[in-house]
Parts: structure tokens; C-alpha cells; sequence
């Protein structure tokens, strides 16, 4: 018996959940960040399952794009995580308060 | 067409579950590095996904963009700056915390009402090529219909490239320097 999307989709829905779960709980800037990594790829998985089921490479040609994105926030992202830290000597997500009302 | 579970069902099944127990502890542990690890493993279960998808290509660039470099960045960016097991923040509370679950809780819930209205009312034309989702599939509708995004992601990793360079371009100076 074949795998319904719809078990690929729960799959998805449940760890995006958990990504923006991660982002909001967690106060290390370095493990939100991999929240949101968790989030992209909750959302390839959703894309390459639809594009199984219509036949369709076009969303292989998304994914590949949402990858190349990723890497370049990561790169970008960690980077600023690092110069943060440098001022702070921390990646905690509260000691970054000065714009706060 | 045989009654009971099929390979690809457990072989669903097994790595599905595995991505949620290792999504689970990128989530909530508290080590960064148990975190990262979870996240390695996770991405690893995609892409075996992706394989059960018919997306052979995507799988390869999974494992070598994802875990093989991004990941790699992670545990390089841990090591970096040497971080210890997360403490509770005394400026955290758990107000936030609990509201912060009923609000993935109330996402969830709308995902799934999502997934259960859109069933049906499509008809699914099924790829019976062998070669879908290769290499040669992906480059034939890349290289033509999506040409320029393609060159403009290239232009976007030399931005990329560029700002994270000139970011860290006084990370290990001394503070005096900086410019």
C-alpha cells in the first residue's frame, strides 16, 4: 500500500510546530537558529511530497533554491550570532535588550 | 496490490518517527551540542524522505548542503564560542514558555484542519518517467525555465560570502582595532 501524502504532510505540520515551538521557548540564539533550519525543512519535505504526488520537478527546482537561501542566512546569520557575542560575551537572546520598549 | 504494510510504509514509519525524537531533542535539550547532533540526524531523515520521495537529486543535495556544510558551521560556531549548558534565563518566564506551547499547539491544529480540507478534489497525474526527480530532470527545468534565479542565487551566496567575511573580519583582532 502506498504512503498518503496526508502522512507526509502531518510529518511536516508536527515539525514545523516543533521549529516554531523552539523559536519562541528557547533563549539561545544559536539553538533558535536551528529552530528555524527545522522550519525550512518541515517545508522542503512538504514541497517534495506534493511534487511526488503531481508529477511535478518544478518543486524540486523550489527546494533547491529554499537550500540555497538557507545556507546563505546560516552563513550570514552565524556570523552575526559570532560579532554579538563578541561585544557580549553571550548568546543569550534577553541580554540583547537595548531596543526594547 | 497486497493487503498489510508495505516497505515503504515502516520504512515511512521508522523515519518519520526518528525525525520527530531527534527534532524533539533540538527542540528541548538543553545541550547545544545535543541540539546540533539532533539536528544532524533530523536533516539525515529528510533526506531519506526525500529518497521514499522520488527526489534522489534533492536527497544528494540534503546530505551535502545541510548536514555537510551547514551543519558543520553550527558545530564549528559551538565550538567557537564554547557554550555551555543553556541556564534558565531569570528574565524568561514561564508565562511565555506555556503560552508559547498552547500557540504550536493551536498552529498544529490548523495545520492539520489545513491538511484535512485540502484532501481531495485534485486528480494526482503520477510521473511513471524513471528518471524523475534525477540529476538530468532537475537541470532540464533548471537550466531553462528558471535560469535567472538560478544566477541570482549565485549573486546571492557572493553577498552571503561577502557579508559574513566582512562580519568576522575583526573577530579576532584586538578590540582596538576594530573598525
Amino acid at each position: 500500500m502506498e504512503v498518503p501524502i496526508d502522512w507526509y504532510l502531518s510529518l511536516s505540520a508536527v515539525l514545523f510546530t516543533l521549529g516554531v515551538v523552539g523559536v519562541l521557548v528557547r533563549r539561545n540564539a544559536i539553538v533558535i537558529f536551528m529552530s528555524i533550519e527545522l522550519m525550512l525543512n518541515a517545508v522542503n519535505l512538504s514541497l517534495v511530497a506534493y511534487g511526488d504526488k503531481f508529477g511535478s520537478t518544478e518543486s524540486h527546482v523550489f527546494v533547491f533554491f529554499v537550500m540555497t537561501v538557507a545556507a546563505a542566512e546560516a552563513a550570514v546569520g552565524l556570523a552575526i550570532i559570532l560579532a554579538v557575542f563578541r561585544r557580549r560575551q553571550s548568546t543569550n537572546v534577553d541580554d540583547v535588550h537595548l531596543m526594547k520598549w | 496490490m497486497t493487503d498489510g504494510p508495505s516497505l515503504e510504509m515502516v520504512a515511512f514509519l521508522a523515519t518519520a518517527a526518528a525525525a520527530l525524537v531527534s527534532a524533539l531533542f533540538v527542540v528541548f535539550h538543553r545541550n547545544p551540542v545535543v541540539n546540533a547532533v539532533g539536528l544532524v540526524v533530523n536533516l539525515a531523515c529528510i533526506a531519506l524522505l526525500f529518497l521514499l520521495l522520488r527526489a534522489p537529486f534533492l536527497a544528494a543535495m540534503q546530505v551535502i548542503i545541510y548536514t555537510g556544510a551547514i551543519m558543520v558551521l553550527f558545530l564549528f560556531v559551538i565550538m567557537l564560542l564554547d557554550l555551555r549548558v543553556e541556564l534558565r534565563s531569570p528574565r524568561s518566564s514561564s508565562f511565555q514558555r506555556g503560552m508559547a506551547v498552547a500557540g504550536g499547539l493551536a498552529l498544529l491544529g490548523l495545520l492539520m484542519l489545513a491538511i484535512r480540507g485540502s484532501r481531495g478534489g485534485f486528480t494526482f497525474q503520477v510521473a511513471n518517467d524513471p528518471e524523475f526527480g534525477s540529476a538530468e530532470d532537475v537541470a532540464r527545468v533548471l537550466f531553462s525555465d528558471h535560469l535567472v534565479p538560478f544566477e541570482l542565487a549565485s549573486v546571492l551566496l557572493l553577498v552571503a560570502m561577502v557579508g559574513a567575511l566582512m562580519l568576522a573580519r575583526g573577530l579576532f583582532d584586538s578590540p582596538s582595532e576594530g573598525k
